[in-house]
């Protein structure tokens, strides 16, 4: 039985007017202790799918699954098996820390949560806040209140929507540790966050959202090595001809292009040599997953048909 | 799920909620008291002479049980009410959202500290302003049964508004245009038999005077109505503000997109 499981799901709200189809048919399963990146670009629907299998959204149609409890119909099964951290920095103000986790226990039916509470403040670093009001806490220490609020039940299924946005280092590191550990012990953990190295470094599979679909899903090695497996990496001062700068991931000077092989290559070198480009510090390098990231976004530029033929590993199905 | 189990679900909500109203007590408890005070000692100091409305009540006994059912009411409905919409705007209600509770576990917690701060406001103005005009309590059970009931529907209302409005000055404007005016016009400071023909007809519309008029009946064993008419009034509007309540909370109304 899968983790979770996305049938089929759409979403559409109207807006200002207008109608908003913000999830188009999402299809995928998270297997049983995996952890799994689900990435996209701010407004693909990342926070939106994740609202619906939280309950705190309603699919338009298809159906979401936790542990084979259905999100709508057995909710109370399916919050039991998730924990989820919210994106937004939310709190109550009229709780300590201890006091908020005791309640968020109280919620879930566990009465004396104390040597978990006890072992969750530890993990991540907040014992000597224990006692501490909410609204004393900064901001990083708010976030790992949300943490710990998330994990009191001890649910097999993790979701984290965005943890480390404005999150200082140490807590990135205490953070994933703790997370790390708890995959390691059977709990699968789906994650939602712009630092794809993260990503890259924590998630064994990875789907992509954009525009409300599907566009990516395969092992994370297995995207690596994938599409664009080489990037030609240089420095210039010039302005790139246009059809290379479509396809650029540009950071200031440096300027990396996907080359596929050597012909690729060739053309690269050529048609800067035609537009007089002066190039420095050319090197050939492995692409990393932001590179694969900014390559699938950029073949699925405008053109949502297409979303349904990429074929990754036979897992994706997206409904045109 | 049953509402057996729903009132198991319903208790560290229900606990929270009450801790919520009781850490900052002397605002929400202590200052509704004083107010009440007030009231006592400047309208039954003005009119302690001029008015009576049952044979032997003098005016500032007879105003006491109106200024506990007023209190009750609106702290019963402040309760609720505040906490649902305080948690919307700052966003903490999502830790209630993704929770196993169900909507009846929702409603019976949030009603339940709306009941006992209702109820913790209207013994201690009670308290107080027996002190200085002792009323008896002629038929107990009367005061007793309108007092839970009219907990219950105010914090029902206070749950409903809580979930409708989508900002404080919202939930101002329904405080101050509907809740205050209907418990004004209830006759906590007055019998409905001294008003003109117009205004008693629309109070008799009013199922706020029916719980004054029927909580007044156990102190004096005297009532503008039979209690029994009151009774009925008020657990018609109870179980209905309470059905549209719960079925608010089962199809997530403005909290579940």
């Amino acid at each position: 039985m899968s983790a979770v499981s996305f049938h089929n799901v759409t979403k559409t709200f109207e807006s200002g007017g207008r109608t908003v189809r913000a999830l188009q048919g999402v299809s995928f399963d998270i297997e049983e202790g995996e952890f799994f990146g689900l990435l996209g670009p701010n407004g693909a629907g990342k926070t939106t799918l994740i609202s619906i299998l939280a309950g705190l959204s309603r699919a338009t149609s298809g159906k979401v699954t936790v542990q084979g409890h259905d999100v709508v119909s057995d909710y109370a099964a399916a919050r039991r098996a998730l924990g989820v951290v919210p994106q937004e920095l939310v709190f109550d103000p009229f709780f300590s820390v201890r006091e908020t986790l005791r309640i968020q226990s109280a919620y879930f039916g566990l009465r004396r949560n104390d040597d978990w509470i006890d072992e969750l403040l530890a993990n991540l670093g907040l014992s000597d806040k224990a006692d501490a009001n909410m609204r004393q806490l900064s901001g990083g220490m708010k976030r790992r209140v949300l943490v710990a609020q998330a994990l009191v039940h001890r649910p097999p299924v993790i979701v984290l929507d965005e943890p480390t946005a404005g999150v200082d280092v140490e807590l990135r590191q205490t953070l994933w540790q703790f997370i790390a550990q708890l995959n390691k012990k059977g709990h699968a953990v789906l994650l939602t966050t712009h630092y794809l190295e993260e990503a890259e470094a924590l998630c064994g599979r990875i789907g992509m959202l954009k525009q409300g679909q599907l566009v990516a899903l395969d092992r994370t090695s297995a995207l690596l090595a994938g599409t664009a497996s080489t990037m030609l990496r240089f420095k210039t001062d010039h302005a790139l001809p246009p059809q290379l700068a479509a396809q650029a991931r540009i950071t200031g000077r440096i300027v990396q292009l996907p080359a596929h092989d050597a012909t690729e290559i060739e053309q690269i070198l050529a048609q800067l040599r035609e537009a007089h480009c002066k190039v420095e510090d050319l090197e050939m390098g492995r692409a990393d997953l932001e590179d694969v990231f900014l390559e699938i976004m950029r073949s699925h530029q405008g053109d949502h048909a297409k979303a349904g033929q990429v074929n990754n590993a036979g897992k994706l199905e997206v409904a045109a | 799920m049953n509402w057996l189990a729903s009132v198991q679900g319903a208790r560290p909500l229900f606990v929270k909620e009450v801790l919520r109203f009781w850490k900052v007590s002397f605002q929400t408890i202590g200052a509704p008291v004083l107010t009440s005070v007030l009231y006592l000692l400047i309208f039954g100091h003005v009119l302690e002479d001029h008015v009576q409305v049952f044979k032997g009540v003098g005016y500032t006994r007879f105003l006491i049980p109106g200024l506990v059912m007023m209190s009750l009411l609106q702290n019963a409905f402040a309760n609720s009410s505040s906490s649902l919409i305080q948690s919307k705007i700052t966003g903490n209600l999502v830790f209630v959202l993704l929770t196993p509770l169900s909507h009846r576990a929702w409603f019976l917690a949030y009603v339940g500290a709306s009941l006992v701060r209702g109820l913790a406001v209207g013994t201690g103005v009670f308290i107080v302003t027996a002190w200085f005009a002792p009323p008896g309590l002629a038929e107990p059970w009367w005061a007793l049964i309108f007092a839970m009931l009219g907990g219950c529907l105010l914090g029902a209302l206070g749950l409903i508004a809580g979930l409708w409005a989508d900002k404080f000055d919202q939930m101002a404007a329904f405080q101050n245009f509907i809740i205050v005016p209907m418990t004004f016009l209830s006759g906590v400071f007055y019998s409905v038999h001294s008003l003109p023909g117009f205004w008693q007809g629309l109070s008799h519309l009013n199922p706020f005077f029916y719980l004054i008029d029927g909580f007044r009946r156990g102190f004096f064993g005297a009532s503008d109505v039979s209690p029994w008419l009151s009774l009925g009034v008020v657990a018609t509007a109870t179980l209905g503000v309470s059905a549209l309540a719960l079925r608010l909370l089962k199809t997530g109304y403005k909290i579940r997109s």
